[in-house]
């Protein structure tokens, strides 16, 4: 067996093909997943339309969301119905309905991304610590984060809320507050699991620092995960500030938020229905889109199973 | 066995005094003064201190952290800064009927529309049906209840009068209908996910095969075999809804103004009754926590498995 | 298989063995009982020690490779991972070229970690599936502390080493097979020039013929750089083809220790003939086709007094159950510990 000792090993079968997170060409590989699921597809397009139009709100908003017209309110001081100059009418004050749409997009949308992007970052920080150091850290931080995960986490936010006052600020660290924990109990048993996979112990016989193992061995393997949560948790935070916001402590007026709108408009339902049914749909779009690629992201990135696939 | 048992009590009491002490610190972080609160904004500054100090808002942190466990350990949740001279603890006993009866209904919701969606879903797995399904219950999950509720009293109210557009009419059930209705549908929605995931690993697993080749009938396969497996994980999750359940009933009571603990809470917010809504929240994460301890009893029970893998 | 060396990479993969400082003639290993133990509760209150490793001695000289063999739960992987601390030993020592090992912590214990590497068991665990062989590589070379510019080259020539092409370096490990991802394995093991590699089980996750060609690939390396192996398996003929001593253990400890010839020609405890017995390809005309094992190896927390072995020995007498028997030298040469074997003449251990 002198000839070509290379040869061999190159002859036995090459197994499995990389996983979707694993393939450098991921882009590549969710587009493909996209054209085949119209479902997806379509819940992708609508929160990359609601980007847009939160980011260029003040450019595509036809009237100023803030301002009271006088047009706008009939003779009686009722709010004038869709149509005309106010496509979706306006409101009790008569302001303009689509254009505070446009706004409350805006609201949503901040909102829920940084509520969640700051859950997700005390979460990951939260669930790796406990799941890599073990022991007492671990049980005591566990032991906290089962305490803040008994509050019901509308209760929660309400109660914090109601004690710190509502503003805008306030409702993101609220969010933020109660959400981690999903995030955290995940993230360390994911951790735990993925601390027991042999080439981690070999990074540490190698001698690699703690900190490198974490941010090398660790951290990208629990990527799909966060990437799915925090999907996930951006309907559940778009949820909550509208919760907020329809009981009153959310974001205050006279800033726009779909919440707050329908609170307002409750009042006046009997007469005035399209004050509902306009923030409703966009609320229910907006979350409904996030749940959606959630779900696909699950499917596609599939994250319990990159942790424990041997 | 009992060690397990002894240890999950010690682990629950931990998680209760937790619960306890946030609610502590959420009473305390409000910014001003609550005497100032309850005195209202014509008082005297004597007047202010008088009541900061029947309070007990004069003492170190300490004395009343202690004091305020010392209370609620006799069911003591203070009173209310906004209703004079009332309890907390029995406003919440007062309002927890309606709670109780619109949290029965919500469950009945879930149960009546989430499992027969579940099985027929998990039954056509891939199909048209399963994918029309799975989207009705993402839409159940992404529906704001608010604004449902709002809805239903809209169009099944309003425009036509089937149900009563507020409080609690003397027909017994039926001002109950809607406010079930969006309180359940939430869950509904959740179960009838987790229905057909479970349903679709029991429907290939060996047992159910076996049962097909021994010719055994469809109907009973469902049944008699698989339903067992499915509904176990379904009434755990049950229990603990109840207690996460008087978050959304916040909600769904002042949408239908139902006098129930969740209007209390609503209205207190309103008021800036900090011991009301802290009484309430502590209510509902005291609640949950004791139910999670009884549903993780009850299952260790029943199902041996989990007691092993617990080791 | 190949029994050509490979061509010798002079300046960039010196010999492995013999650090500068160490004193020439010292065993590459020397483990003088060692002890694990582990606490597991089991209830409220009442902890149990498992005595996984219990006053286990050894060594391994310069270039030598020695076959730790047993069941599961015997207790040889704990050794293993002893040696490379990821268990801290409860008591003992362990000398690595000459040095005491045992307490060591930081920067020495880093230090330490490069002259002893591991090569895992499960191939497909081994490696992290989000590094390619490039990077899984270079990680070995930073600890060793080689530039990043230098890192491509010299992962290639380790790869040529383990007879990989350098194609390879940019594959994932889910693109490679098993054989290949042991290779890689040992690549990396070596990126960091120890001087010990402790193989838990490195192939016993791969098809047979696989098998081969990896151990003659350990014998081929261990021929050029003098490294030394501590080879644990539960299969006999692996530790025959490859082993120059054979250890053998039951329940945290060794009942027979020798030159793998004598062990396999002339094993002395009833366990390890027990052992030989159940595989075909290593039985010997004298020790015949005995009776297999019976039983389930005992509760390494509640272990049998006496001789640990005698719940399944054919041989058990009143003495084994009460009494332990002691390692010593027996007639073959070997080192054993059973009441049964006869002793060498005037030898102890």
């Amino acid at each position: 067996m002198s000839t070509a000792p290379m040869s061999s090993p190159l002859l036995e079968t090459a197994a499995a093909e990389p996983t979707a997170v694993t393939d450098p060409h991921f882009v590549r590989v969710a587009l493909r997943s996209l054209r085949r699921n119209k479902v997806a597809a379509l819940s992708v397009f609508v929160i990359l339309v609601l980007a847009i139009v939160a980011i260029f709100a003040p450019l595509l908003a036809p009237h100023d969301p803030l301002h009271t017209f006088p047009s706008g309110l009939s003779n009686q001081g009722a709010p004038m119905p869709p149509g005309g100059k106010f496509l979706l009418g306006t409101d009790e004050s008569g302001r303009d309905v689509l254009s505070r749409l446009i706004f409350g997009a805006r609201v949503s949308l901040l909102v829920g991304v940084i509520a969640t992007g700051l859950a997700s970052l005390i979460g990951v920080l939260v669930g790796t610590i406990a799941g890599y150091a073990g022991g007492i850290i671990e049980s005591i931080l566990m032991r906290i984060t089962d305490v803040v995960m008994s509050f019901p986490l509308l209760l929660f936010c309400i109660a914090l809320i109601a004690v710190t006052g509502p503003s805008t600020r306030n409702v993101v660290m609220v969010i933020a507050f109660g959400y981690w924990t999903y995030l955290a109990r995940i993230v360390r048993s994911l951790v735990l699991s993925l601390k027991e996979r042999e080439f981690v112990t070999a990074a540490k016989t190698l001698g690699v620092p703690d900190l490198t193992i974490l941010r090398r061995h660790i951290l990208p393997h629990l990527a799909p995960a966060i990437v799915v949560y925090t999907t996930l948790g951006i309907a559940s935070s778009i949820m909550i500030e509208a919760s907020l916001s329809y009981l009153g402590i959310g974001v205050p007026l006279p800033q726009a938020s779909w919440g707050q709108m329908i609170n307002s408009g409750q009042q006046y339902y009997q007469t005035a229905p399209w004050l509902l049914i306009a923030p409703g749909i966009c609320l229910i779009l907006t979350v409904l889109s996030f749940n959606l690629a959630g779900d696909w992201l699950t499917d596609l990135l599939d994250p319990s199973d990159e942790v424990t696939r041997r | 066995m009992i060690a397990w048992f002894l240890r999950r009590l010690l682990q629950m009491v931990l998680v209760v005094l937790g619960v306890v002490t946030l609610a502590f610190i959420f009473s305390n972080i409000v910014p001003g003064n609550p005497a100032r609160l309850v005195a209202g904004p014509q008082a005297t500054p004597q007047a202010v201190q008088l009541i900061a100090h029947q309070l007990g808002l004069d003492r170190p942190v300490l004395s009343q952290y202690l004091q305020y466990m010392w209370r609620l350990l006799h069911g003591n949740l203070g009173v209310s800064y906004a209703l004079e001279d009332r309890t907390v603890s029995s406003e919440i006993m007062g309002a927890l009927p309606f709670t109780i009866q619109l949290a029965i209904g919500g469950v009945l919701v879930e149960i009546l529309i989430g499992l027969p969606i579940g099985i027929i879903a998990a039954y056509r797995a891939g199909g048209f049906l399963d994918r029309a399904l799975n989207i009705v219950a993402l839409v159940g999950l992404s529906m704001p209840p608010f604004w449902l509720g709002l809805m239903l009293l809209y169009y099944l109210a309003y425009k036509v009068s089937l149900f009563p557009l507020n409080g609690t009419g003397h027909p017994l059930v039926w001002y109950l209908v809607l406010p079930s209705f969006t309180l359940g549908i939430g869950g509904a929605a959740f179960y009838a996910r987790m229905v057909r995931t479970t349903m679709i690993s029991v429907l290939r697993s060996p047992f159910i095969e076996f049962a097909r080749l021994k010719g055994m009938p469809e109907r009973r396969i469902i049944f008699r075999h698989t339903l067992r497996h499915v509904l176990t994980p379904v009434v755990t999750m049950l229990g603990m809804d109840l207690g996460y359940f008087l978050g959304g009933v916040l909600i769904i009571e002042s949408v239908f103004g139902l006098p129930g603990v969740g209007l209390l809470a609503y209205s207190a917010i309103g008021t800036l009754d900090i011991p009301m809504i802290t009484g309430t929240v502590l209510v509902a994460a005291v609640f949950v926590v004791v139910m999670n301890f009884v549903v993780d009893v009850t299952y260790t029970l029943i199902d041996p498995r989990v007691r092993l893998s617990r080791r | 298989m190949s029994q050509v060396p490979t061509p010798q990479q002079a300046p960039t993969t010196p010999p492995g063995g013999a650090p500068a400082g160490a004193p020439a003639g010292v065993h590459a290993v020397e483990v003088t009982d060692l002890a694990v133990h582990f606490r597991v509760r089991r209830g409220l209150g009442s902890v149990h020690t498992v005595r996984a490793v219990d006053g286990v001695s050894f060594t391994v000289g310069r270039g030598e490779t020695l076959g730790i063999a047993g069941e599961s739960g015997s207790g040889k992987s704990t050794i293993a991972r002893a040696l490379v601390q990821i268990h801290r030993p409860t008591a003992g020592s362990m000398r690595v070229g000459g040095r005491e090992a045992v307490g060591l912590r930081g920067s020495a214990l880093r230090a330490y970690r490069r002259r002893m590497q591991m090569v895992y068991q499960d191939p497909y665990d081994s490696l992290d599936p989000r590094m390619n062989v490039l990077r899984t590589i270079g990680e070995g070379l930073s600890v060793r502390g080689v530039a990043r510019a230098e890192h491509r080259r010299q992962a290639a020539e380790l790869l040529e080493r383990v007879r990989l092409p350098e194609t390879l370096l940019t594959r994932y490990p889910g693109q490679l097979s098993g054989g290949q991802r042991q290779r890689v394995s040992i690549a990396r093991a070596l990126a960091v020039q120890p001087e010990v590699i402790v193989c838990d089980e490195a192939v016993a996750a791969l098809d047979v013929s696989i098998r081969a060609q990896i151990l003659n690939l350990l014998k081929d390396i261990q021929q050029d750089s003098g490294i030394s192996y501590l080879f644990i398996s539960h299969d006999l003929s692996t530790l025959r083809f490859l082993a120059d001593r054979v250890a053998i253990m039951y329940l945290g400890r060794i009942v027979e220790h020798g030159t793998a010839t004598t062990v396999f020609a002339e094993p002395q405890h009833p366990y390890t003939q027990a052992l030989i017995a159940a595989v075909p390809e290593v039985r010997t005309a004298r020790v015949g086709s005995r009776p297999m094992l019976a039983g389930e190896p005992p509760d390494p927390a509640s272990p049998p007094s006496g001789c640990a072995f005698h719940p399944r020995c054919p041989r058990a007498t009143d003495v084994c159950r009460t009494t332990a028997p002691a390692l010593r030298r027996k007639a073959s040469g070997s080192l054993a510990a059973c009441h049964h074997a006869a002793d060498a003449p005037g030898g102890t251990a």
